[in-house]
């Protein structure tokens, strides 16, 4: 009898311990794995936002349909990551060469506050041209934001200042505004590069 | 920030007139600063960053505790970090303790000497001295290169 029960928990502990082992398994590489980025962005057509670029026309997610798309969210007073990714970015398009200007490449603020349009176009014409900077009204780029799954945060600073904390990856995007991959924060240009020309890849073989 | 370094410089002379450490520095004087770069700013009201790598060739750990610059009214070092949603967000450093032999990267998207209100602007082609302060007592002055806004690296 004290056999049979010693079985019977083996048996149940065996089942616990492989239940554990398969949810562990369905939540870190199984199909409930969490995307690495929260969510996934929703595609360029079925996004709604209205915002200025930093040569003052109204642009939104339709103006991205067509053309490949590489959006980064960001704000001017940031010293470290937002510098760093826009002249990552700069460089992956230098490589890129005449292809590049195929592209649609944007920087979204998410400072508005501070990144007026005039410090939006002062800001990207330290990078590369293609390169354009995106503001608008608050509720705005919470939209925009809302649409890519990205998130930002104002956060205080000791000086009595404020800074942002923001997603800081990049967005491609082929030409039918579907997401293709993002490239994460400081990849290496070895990756990054050949990301984007699947990203044109795909456009050339949509069309033909 | 400048209490602070009075504080600490008013304790290494105490100690040294007082002999109760034999060397002033302990640790210090081996520490060697490569690589120094910054960017470019636009005006005054956004912070500036440098870069460097910070070396320990001495047979002491040693404990960066602080920056002072004329540059800057808030010099401070500070640390990118990137979470597993992929958002990204800064926040001063605090000490940061160097091995013997070791050495520390302040490089772009992680450590950085973040230049809080700026008393001129960054001018690409410039110079500015920058000192690091250890837990020692002991100073490490270096001249730090202003490069242009969208440069990568030491080498621009
Ligand atoms: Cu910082």
């Amino acid at each position: 009898m004290q056999r049979r029960q010693l079985l019977l928990y083996g048996a149940a502990g065996a089942g616990v311990l492989g239940l554990t082992l398969f949810v562990g398994w369905w939540r870190v590489d199984g199909p409930g794995a969490p995307e690495p980025k929260g969510q996934r962005p929703l595609p360029l057509s079925a996004m709604e936002f209205r915002l200025t670029d930093h040569e003052e026309n109204e642009v939104g997610p339709g103006n991205l349909i067509g053309r490949p798309t590489m959006v980064f969210f960001g704000f001017t007073y940031c010293p470290d990551v937002c510098p760093t990714t826009l002249s990552d970015i700069s460089g992956w398009l230098e490589e890129l060469g005449d292809e590049a200007s195929e592209m649609n490449v944007v920087f979204i603020t998410v400072d508005p506050e501070r990144d007026t349009v005039e410090a939006m176009a002062e800001y990207v014409g330290y990078f590369h041209p293609v390169i354009r900077g995106w503001t608008g009204p608050e509720d705005q780029i919470a939209r925009a934001a809302e649409g890519f799954r990205a998130s930002f945060e104002r956060v205080p600073t000791e000086g009595g200042g404020y800074t942002m904390n923001h997603t800081a990856g990049v967005f491609l995007f082929d030409a039918e505004g579907e997401l293709v991959t993002m490239i994460d924060y400081h990849e290496p240009r070895e990756f990054a590069v050949p990301k984007i020309r699947r990203a044109l890849t795909e456009d050339v073989e949509g069309a033909t | 920030m400048v209490k602070k370094l009075r504080y600490t410089n008013a304790l290494a002379v105490l100690l040294t007139v007082a002999g109760l450490s034999a060397p002033a520095l302990a640790g210090s004087e081996d520490v060697v600063v490569e690589n120094a770069w910054s960017r470019a700013s636009i005006g005054v009201n956004r912070p500036g960053a440098a870069y460097m790598t910070v070396r320990n060739t001495g047979e002491d750990a040693v404990t960066l505790t602080g920056l002072a610059t004329p540059l800057a009214m808030m010099p401070e070092i500070h640390e990118s970090k990137t979470n597993s949603d992929g958002v990204s967000s800064m926040a001063p450093a605090g000490e940061i303790t160097i091995e013997p032999g070791q050495s520390v990267a302040l490089e772009p998207g992680g450590l950085h000497a973040m230049l809080m209100k700026l008393q001129e602007p960054m001018t690409e082609g410039e110079n500015f001295p920058l000192t690091l302060t250890f837990s020692d007592g002991g100073k490490v002055t270096v001249e730090v290169p202003i490069l242009g806004i969208a440069a990568r690296g030491p080498k621009g």
